[in-house]
């Protein structure tokens, strides 16, 4: 369909302005993460400044955010792997049996406020000693990303058409056997989607990590909380944080982003 | 004499060759739950096992240490947070505000974004991108940019607003701005996933009705009210459904810009905030039990009556 030339205009005016209003805040808390406190006082120095690298100096050096980092990629692989390792065979249960109350159970997972769960984690860990670990922490993010992969695996596996694995059965293969040589080979695109997004998820996760986590399992997102302290913020080195957290994320998301679209999407049309 | 050749199994199905071990005979037989149990348990122990003891704690006096003994009070906890003016309505109606505003303008504004991208251009590639970033940035560094942002002294916004002649605004730091403050950065984070979900919807739209209607001479206006509207109705739903759920659980960014209970004047202190202050700032475990539980049926409520609707749009 071929559209008016004056659409065309209005169409580049109007995305122009969204692309602006989207990108500006960030590229405003990247310019901050390279200024001097001095010059983001300076409103004269808005867009004029001389860069600076001391605010990512402190924040690595003295505030212990190679540790932080550390802490957040540990995490959100393990809660990745995990969450891989249990939502990719539950999914194609699902998906192959049709089992819509067994789904209907892990994505409730989705709706259930985490505060709610956190209470009831929050006194049997406790109690065990194991809050502040690594592993209540992996746990509770994969409460976040095993949804996540089974709603994403299942929406894949739905759309591979079963005569493949017939013919793998025919060929003498076992059920298990074609799930394993013939379906889940052909389903990396699904998994790399369902990894990704789970991977994403758990990176940008805050509450989970901001009661379960303690001094030395701290992960990113908390860091960059309790970098505000009582005393007036320092903006500089706030600013480096959150780039330190976000722009990894953005990366990542520049390179992929037909699986993260195809990911955040998945199952939206279907009915 | 006939030999009789009794066979070592029956035989089941095609799949199986003598050669295969019992116990692979016996996973496979057993697949179904096999692939489906780890999940399903772990399900059960982290989320249905929690559900039901935040449930019971609802309905005792625990305060304190986790390790305190607790009485069962039955009802009394939700007679005192229902009849809470103080913090539990303010918080409900918080919630409410943040919600419904928020999705107003994220499906509005989503809605009109979708469509200018619908058909292909060049450069859309490009928008694309600007358009997943606020999507995947950190929810809590989003809201210590704002905090920047809208500082009162410093922030660009002030600035902005100083060009062209408006004066400086409380933004975050309002007892009555910082609500409204809030729900524009949950707009600018999560407007772009309206975009996407409504453009998946849009480009599974074929393009016969539209072709039909503008031969009929249809206004753009009408084409879309009559003609996209209807048909792109369902994934409407499913985007209201999706962000719908998540606003109202909203707590990274208002726990970010705002702090503990919201602000001092618990300004932005929403449903889920104020059960997070209960349980974790003050440990009253029994109340935030009973204000989780009521929160957990107003959500299931709302999604209740979406999905309804979206039964009678898709007919």
């Amino acid at each position: 369909m071929r559209s008016r030339p004056a659409y065309r205009v209005f169409r580049v005016v109007a995305l122009t302005i969204v692309v602006i209003a989207l990108l500006a805040p960030l590229l405003w808390m990247v310019a901050a993460s390279f200024k001097t406190n001095v010059d983001i006082y300076d409103t004269g120095k808005a867009l004029v400044f001389s860069p600076t690298l001391d605010n990512y100096a402190n924040v690595l050096e003295q505030a212990n955010y190679v540790q932080f980092i550390g802490n957040s990629l540990w995490v959100a692989f393990a809660a990745t792997a995990l969450s891989l390792v249990l939502g990719i065979p539950a999914a194609y249960s699902m998906s192959r049996f049709n089992m819509k109350k067994s789904a209907l159970v892990v994505l409730m997972a989705r709706v259930i406020p985490g505060v709610s769960l956190l209470v009831p984690w929050y006194y049997v860990f406790s109690n065990l000693k194991m809050v502040g670990g690594f592993t209540v922490l992996i746990l509770s993010h994969m409460f976040v990303s095993l949804p996540l992969v089974v709603y994403i695996m299942m929406g894949y596996f739905d759309s591979l058409p079963l005569e493949l694995e017939e013919a793998a059965l025919v060929d003498g293969l076992t059920h298990i056997g074609a799930f394993r040589k013939i379906t889940l080979p052909l389903s990396i695109p699904g998994v790399a989607t369902a990894g990704i997004l789970s991977f994403i998820f758990s990176w940008n996760n805050f509450m989970f990590a901001l009661v379960l986590s303690g001094a030395d399992t701290k992960t990113l997102p908390v860091a960059i909380f309790d970098f505000v302290g009582y005393a007036s913020i320092d903006w500089g080195g706030l600013m480096a944080a959150a780039s330190v957290v976000t722009l990894p994320i953005m990366l990542i998301a520049l390179f992929v982003q037909k699986y993260v679209v195809s990911g955040l999407t998945a199952g939206a049309t279907k009915g | 004499m006939t030999a009789v050749t009794t066979p070592t199994r029956p035989p089941r199905g095609t799949s199986e060759t003598p050669d295969t071990p019992a116990w692979a005979r016996w996973a496979n037989d057993h697949r179904k739950w096999l692939f489906a149990a780890p999940a399903m348990v772990f399900v059960a122990a982290l989320i249905i096992f929690p559900l039901a003891w935040t449930g019971y704690l609802s309905l005792t006096d625990a305060e304190g240490s986790v390790r305190a003994e607790s009485e069962f009070v039955g009802f009394q906890n939700y007679v005192e947070v229902l009849s809470d003016t103080d913090r539990f309505w303010p918080a409900v109606a918080r919630t409410a505000a943040f919600t419904v505003v928020a999705l107003l303008f994220e499906v509005v504004l989503g809605m009109a974004v979708a469509l200018l991208l619908w058909r292909p251009f060049r450069g859309q590639k490009w928008v694309r991108v600007a358009i997943l970033m606020p999507l995947v940035a950190t929810p809590v560094a989003v809201g210590m940019m704002w905090r920047l942002i809208f500082d009162p002294n410093i922030g660009l916004a002030n600035q902005a607003l100083g060009w062209i002649g408006i004066g400086p605004q409380p933004w975050l730091a309002g007892q009555h701005s910082a609500l409204p403050t809030t729900i524009f950065i949950d707009v600018w984070q999560w407007t772009p996933m309206v975009v996407l979900i409504l453009l998946a919807g849009l480009t599974s739209l074929s393009d016969e009705p539209q072709e039909a209607a503008r031969i009929d001479g249809a206004s753009a206006w009408q084409r879309f009210r009559h003609v996209t509207l209807p048909l792109v109705m369902p994934t409407v739903i499913v985007a209201i459904l999706l962000r719908g759920i998540d606003a109202l659980k909203t707590f990274d960014i208002l726990y970010a810009t705002k702090g503990r209970g919201g602000g001092s004047f618990h300004e932005v202190e929403t449903l889920n905030v104020y059960a997070y202050g209960l349980s974790f700032d003050y440990n009253e475990y029994g109340i935030s039990s009973t204000v989780l539980i009521i929160f957990f049926l107003i959500i299931i409520g709302s999604m209740w009556a979406l999905t309804s609707r979206r039964k009678e749009a898709q007919r």
